[in-house]
Order: structure tokens, then sequence, then C-alpha cells
């Protein structure tokens, strides 16, 4: 844990070196795509303050410079399976972003949607020295949760506080400077397989660039998803991607669950291509075209076009009703659905106060998903697209793009982590120079 | 790795087969393709090569071609070349010089003097040796020299006004009235209104000696010259040999002095050879000898003279 960890603090400080070069790259890897952005930052001197519309969710410090999609190839389920492929799939989009934006970019912010995540709540306590609540003392009540043990090969992706109590007083966003005597925390805790991680940390490095941060797409693209009260209220953002559908519930502005399912379009796709005996690729233009999940008597009556270079003439002749394909896309997407729901009755999502589900990803965009899904998860269903962010070229506005937008919020705003609070002096080794350091620092 | 270029193959081929093309080409640059790109994009990189690198090859280029003798002594050439044909052009060409403020004899004295065979281009002039070789003159006391428009030299001269005749041995001299010498002359007679001086050094103090001649009133028609005695005081020198000896210093007082004794006693009209006024505490008078012979008979003195 303890190698991630060190990374992730190394990342945070590329992540502020980069903002002070005002250029950074978001890359999401995903199983159907790979999409990269470049970032601009501005500086809070340039907003446009006169236009009436000030910053909303800060999203105006930046600007999208770049923009750049790929297919992806060589990820399955939002791993990396053949890396070279990988690798090749993230130069071309990190050049197509540079060659927009016209400037190179040295530093990268990555989303994956991948390596099984999985969900801990941490809770720790501490008995204050003196009655302030002090950032030392943060970190130690940080440092007080007991990790579950994660498992062989598990490191930790997110470690978000989420909730401080003093006392008596829970819900506390920021105790600093608070009076109590005894300061508990929650933690959320997402851990991922490490070696999918390594993976990608290697097929990152191999294209040049530094790592300056990594998310879950779950968790990005809920925050993009999800409207401002949803996620103080509670809501669960599910992200329909190609190879794995991310999962992961905000209360309060924090996310306090996620979860994948290993399912996702691509396995959609594949239904049609082995039931209509015609090529992957065929089948997503297929999909993407006629696909539907509702089958009205009008659909019985629209033909479609099968195609295929086969050379039989009889079988690249053959055409399908609409009602067909939608009889081979239905019970996929509502088996997809299911494991979200089963997904989120195990995480507990009835017992929150708001049933809010926002759909997104670029599989959401099968029309009448929102009718099925009203049926499989509960009424409150909606589909979300993500926020608009300055810059962000017309086609990369749709759904699909939630994740990148989320990571380019993510990017502007990240979320305190476990790991960008200080070391507490008392876990410093004990004949370390900082220690004594850190000691001088905090007596005098 | 065959295997895996295989499992790369569907996804690639697969749009290509519906269309019927040959397989589309793998989209992801290579990797020095990509690095060269990042490279390129770096902004020192871009600043070297789009500003730094062409002005390198422009200036190596150049200074290879400079450093090629006869390259440059032909740019020399042309550059020399187009310089006099752009002098030699019509506007430029100075073809008259109208001499202004000078007398006819002067005027061609000038020309002659400015040394400049017209009509030559107005660069190859130097108007400021031509200026010092025509000041060079005595009668000029001041030259401007312009080139006006329409190729005219316009030489305005300011001509030394005599104010004196200089008597040396070597014959006489117009003199202005810091001394400088104005010309020659040949007879007292053409210049009679000048006062005449005379004298060592007398040119240099000519001031003085105006200053006396202003201050002599009712004594200068008698006034036959004046004559600077040891380069150091003024003698006035007046008809019948009569001699006026002024002091060193201030001789327009003492001058002023003896015309006051001369206006109460009516002095200078006597039979007196000399005044001498070098001493300020008296005057001093010296007779004719006749006249010292009168005077001493008539105070009953009796000399004996004879011719030695």
């Amino acid at each position: 844990m303890t190698d991630l960890y060190t990374s992730q603090r190394a990342m945070r400080n590329m992540r502020k070196a980069a903002m002070q070069r005002g250029v950074i790259a978001i890359l999401d890897v995903g199983t159907s795509k790979i999409a990269c952005l470049v970032l601009r930052f501005d500086g809070p001197d340039q907003l446009r303050e006169q236009d009436g519309v000030g910053p909303m969710a800060g999203q105006s410090r930046f600007r999208v410079i770049g923009a750049a999609t790929t297919r992806s190839r060589g990820v399955r389920f939002g791993e990396i399976a053949v890396m070279n492929e990988t690798e090749r799939a993230i130069r071309t989009a990190v050049q197509a972003a540079q060659k927009m934006a016209n400037v190179r970019v040295d530093h990268v912010i990555a989303c994956f949607s991948g390596a099984e995540p999985r969900s801990y709540g941490l809770a720790g306590e501490l008995d204050l020295q003196d009655s302030v609540v002090t950032e030392q003392d943060v970190s130690r009540v940080l440092a007080a949760c007991d990790v579950p043990d994660l498992g062989p090969g598990r490191e930790v992706l997110h470690a978000q506080p989420v909730n401080f109590a003093l006392d008596h007083r829970s819900g506390l966003g920021d105790p600093r400077g608070q009076i109590g005597h005894r300061l508990a925390a929650d933690m959320h805790l997402l851990s991922v397989d490490a070696d999918v991680v390594q993976n990608l940390l290697y097929c990152i490095k191999r294209c040049d660039l530094e790592l300056a941060g990594l998310a879950s797409s779950a968790y990005v693209s809920a925050i993009s998803s999800l409207v401002e009260d949803e996620q103080e209220l509670g809501a669960a953002c599910i992200d329909m991607g190609g190879g794995a559908t991310g999962l992961s519930i905000f209360i309060k502005k924090h996310m306090i669950y996620g979860d994948a399912v290993r399912m996702g379009g691509d396995h959609v796709t594949s239904d049609i291509s082995k039931g209509l005996q015609i090529p992957l690729a065929a089948a997503e233009r297929i999909k993407t075209r006629h696909g539907g999940l509702y089958a009205t008597g009008m659909d019985d009556r629209e033909m479609i076009d099968i195609g295929g270079d086969s050379g039989d003439w009889e079988k690249d002749r053959r055409q399908i009703s609409r009602t067909e394909l939608i009889g081979i896309m239905r019970p996929r997407v509502e088996e997809i659905l299911e494991e979200v729901r089963a997904t989120l009755d195990a995480a507990g999502f009835d017992s929150l106060p708001s049933q809010q589900i926002v759909l997104t990803g670029g599989a959401s965009q099968i029309p009448g998903l929102d009718g099925i899904a009203t049926r499989v998860l509960g009424q409150r269903v909606r589909l979300g697209r993500p926020l608009r962010v300055q810059g962000l070229p017309q086609a990369a506005t749709g759904a699909a793009f939630a994740s990148a937008v989320g990571l380019c919020l993510f990017a502007a705003h990240p979320q305190d982590e476990w790991w960008d609070f200080e070391i507490p002096s008392e876990r410093y080794p004990a004949r370390s120079l900082r220690r004594a350091v850190k000691w001088f620092k905090d007596n005098w | 790795m065959q295997s895996l270029t295989a499992l790369r193959a569907p996804g690639g081929a697969y749009g290509p087969k519906m269309s019927g093309h040959s397989p589309r080409r793998d989209p992801a640059p290579s990797k020095w393709a990509y690095r060269l790109q990042r490279l390129l994009l770096t902004p020192g990189i871009r600043a070297f090569l789009f500003r730094g690198l062409p002005i390198i090859v422009l200036l190596g280029g150049v200074s290879i071609w400079f450093g090629h003798e006869p390259n440059r002594q032909a740019l020399i050439a042309q550059l020399t070349q187009l310089r006099a044909d752009f002098e030699a052009r019509p506007e430029f060409l100075v073809s008259l010089a109208r001499v202004e403020g000078a007398s006819d004899d002067l005027a061609e004295v000038v020309r002659v003097k400015l040394g400049l065979t017209l009509p030559m281009s107005s660069f190859d002039i130097d108007l400021d040796a031509a200026r010092l070789r025509v000041e060079a003159l005595d009668a000029v006391q001041r030259a401007d020299l312009r080139v006006r428009s329409g190729g005219v030299l316009q030489v305005l001269i300011t001509e030394r006004d005599p104010v004196a005749v200089w008597r040396t041995a070597a014959g006489l001299t117009l003199i202005d009235a810091t001394g400088h010498r104005v010309a020659g002359l040949v007879a007292r007679t053409d210049r009679p209104d000048l006062p005449l001086i005379a004298g060592d050094g007398a040119d240099l103090a000519t001031p003085e000696a105006l200053a006396l001649i202003d201050a002599a009133g009712p004594l200068t028609p008698r006034i036959r010259g004046l004559v600077r005695m040891g380069n150091r005081r003024w003698d006035i020198v007046l008809d019948r040999n009569q001699r006026v000896m002024l002091p060193e210093k201030n001789p327009v007082q003492a001058l002023e002095r003896l015309l006051a004794l001369d206006h109460a006693q009516d002095l200078m009209n006597r039979d007196i050879l000399t005044v001498d006024l070098r001493s300020d505490r008296r005057p001093t008078l010296r007779l004719t000898p006749h006249a010292l012979a009168e005077s001493r008979r008539a105070q009953g003195i009796e000399i004996v003279e004879n011719e030695l």
C-alpha cells in the first residue's frame, strides 16, 4: 500500500507543478475509446465576471484547448490487456490533442473504469491533545483509521475523508480550528487491483508522459454528471462504458461507495455480432444507428440491411427487422442493469434518503434505456450529460465524455485525499531527522 | 509477436471490409514520430526552429559569401559605383559659384581661391575646406558657403573694413580694427581719409590708436600720424614736427588733459617741439631752439652758442 501511497503523494506534487505550468492533459482510458483533453489553466484573474455567469463549480478556471479521441485498442473491461496496443492508442490520442492545442503536455491525469474497485468505509477516533483541532490532529485522526485487509495485490486508489465528528457534532466538513475533545473521522477508501494500475502507469510512462493523478472513472463521471443538489442529497451515478459499468454513490458531496460491473456496451455489440453473424464493427454500426430497447409495431416493418462482404450474395443481402435487433439488445442491457441493481442493493442504496439514479456514459445513449432503467432500478432515473466546460468541442459534450469532463473538474478541484495531509510526526521513523525537525516545528 | 499483430487486425480491418477498401492504416504514430512531434512542440525548440535557425542559416550564408574575397570586392565595387552614379545625378550638380558681399576684384580672387572646377557634384565639394581657403584671404573677414537649389554655390563674403594705414619699412599696409592686414597700399595719398600709424607692433594696438584719434578733437586736423614707440606707448605726430608723447597707461586721459591745457592756454599753437605726457604728475615741454633762445633772452640769460 505504501508504494501507491507514496506515488500518490508524488502525483499530487506533480499536479501542482503542472498547474504552475498551466497545461495538463486528461486521459480517459476506456474500453471503446481513449479520450485526451488538454487543459490550460488561466488563473482566477482571467475569469469573465462581467458576462453575468460567474464561475460555475469552478470550471471556468481552466479551458479545454485540445481534444482528441481515438478508438481504444488492447483494453478489455476497462483494463489494459495488450500493453503496446494501448500505448499506441494513447499516443494517437495524445498526439492529436497536442496538435490541436499546439502545446506540449508532460503531465497527464488518467482515469480507468476497471480493476475491480472495492469500497470500504473507515472510521477513526482521537482524543485531542489540546482542545483546538489543528491540521496535525486531522492527519492523526486519519492515520488512526484502521485499514481493513485489502487483500493481496490491492492498492488504495481513493481515500477521502468524508465526515468529521467533534464530540457529538457530526457532519463537519472542515473541523480545523474548532474546539472539542474527541475528533472522529469517517473515510471512504476505494481499493483497486495493483497490477492494473501498474500496467497503466507503465503504459503512460512509455508515452513519455508523467502521471499527475489517477482516478476511478465511476467517481469522476459522477462529478460531471450529478448536479450539485444530487451530490448533496444523495444519488447514484451509473457510468455505462464500453467494457465496464461504473457505479458510484454520492451523498453530501462525497463519494461513499464505488464499484464496477464488468459488463458494458461492448457486450451488447458482441451479442449482436454473434446473433447476426456479422463482424463487430458492423454490429457496432447497427447498434448505434438502429439500436433500441422498446419494440413497437413500427419496428416490425423497419428492415435493416446487415451488409457484409463475404462474397455470398445471400449472406450479404440479409435483412433483419428492428424488433429482432431490439430482441438481441434488450436482454443484455437488462442483465447489466440487474447487476447494477444487485450492486446497489449490496451497497445499501435503499437506505439513502434520496434514491436518484443518473445514467451516463456512452452506452446510456441507447434509445429507451431510461424506460428499462426505471423498471429495473427504480422510479427516479434520469439520463445525465456531463457539465459543460469552457472550450470543449461540440463532439465531446455527449454522455460518452462524462468521465473525461469529470476528470477535468477533478483536476481543477481535487478532493482532499488521505495523502494530502502531512504524515503525523509519530509516524515518522524514530531516528529520522525529519521527525526532529517536525517536532521542533510543532512545539515552537 | 505475430499473434499480437493478428489480434489488432480485427479492429483495424472491419471498417474497411465494409467499405471495400484496402485495410486501413494504423493511425497510431510511431514512437519516434510521436517523440518528434512532442519535441517540436517544446517552446524552446520551437523558438529555436522558427527564429534561431533561420537567423543562423542566414547569417552563416552571408558570412560564408563574404568570406570569399572576390565577392567582397565585387560588392564594394558595386556599392561604390552605385554611390558614384547617385552623386553624379544632375540634381546634385553644382555649376555656378555666386560670390556675394565682395567687391568685384575680391570676388575674382575669391573665385580663384575656392579652387573648384565647376561643374562638380555637391557631394564632392568640401565646403569647410573651401571656406578655410577663402577665409585665408586677408581681405575676407568671414565667408559663408552653402549649396543652394538650382546648382548654385553661394559664397557670402564679409569683407574686412580698413580703418588705418600702417607704415612699415616694407611699405604701406591697410589694416582693420583688429590690426589684421587688409591689403597693401601703394601711396598714402590713395587713402588720405584713414589715419596713419607706424612703429613696431602698431598693428596690434590699432584699437588704442583709433581711440586716441577719436579723442583728439580739435587736434585732429593737425595729426600726421601715430607712432608706436618701443611697442609699448604712442606718440602723436602733429604738423610743424610737433610730437605728443603719451604714457603707457591711460593714454586717452593724458590726451584729454593735454586738450584741456591747449584749450586753456593755447598750448599747441606755441613754438613747442614736444609735449611729454609720460609722467602723469606734470607735462614736460620742449621748446624749439629758437623759442628757447628767445625765452632765455627775455629772461636775460646769456648763453654761448656755437655750431658744436
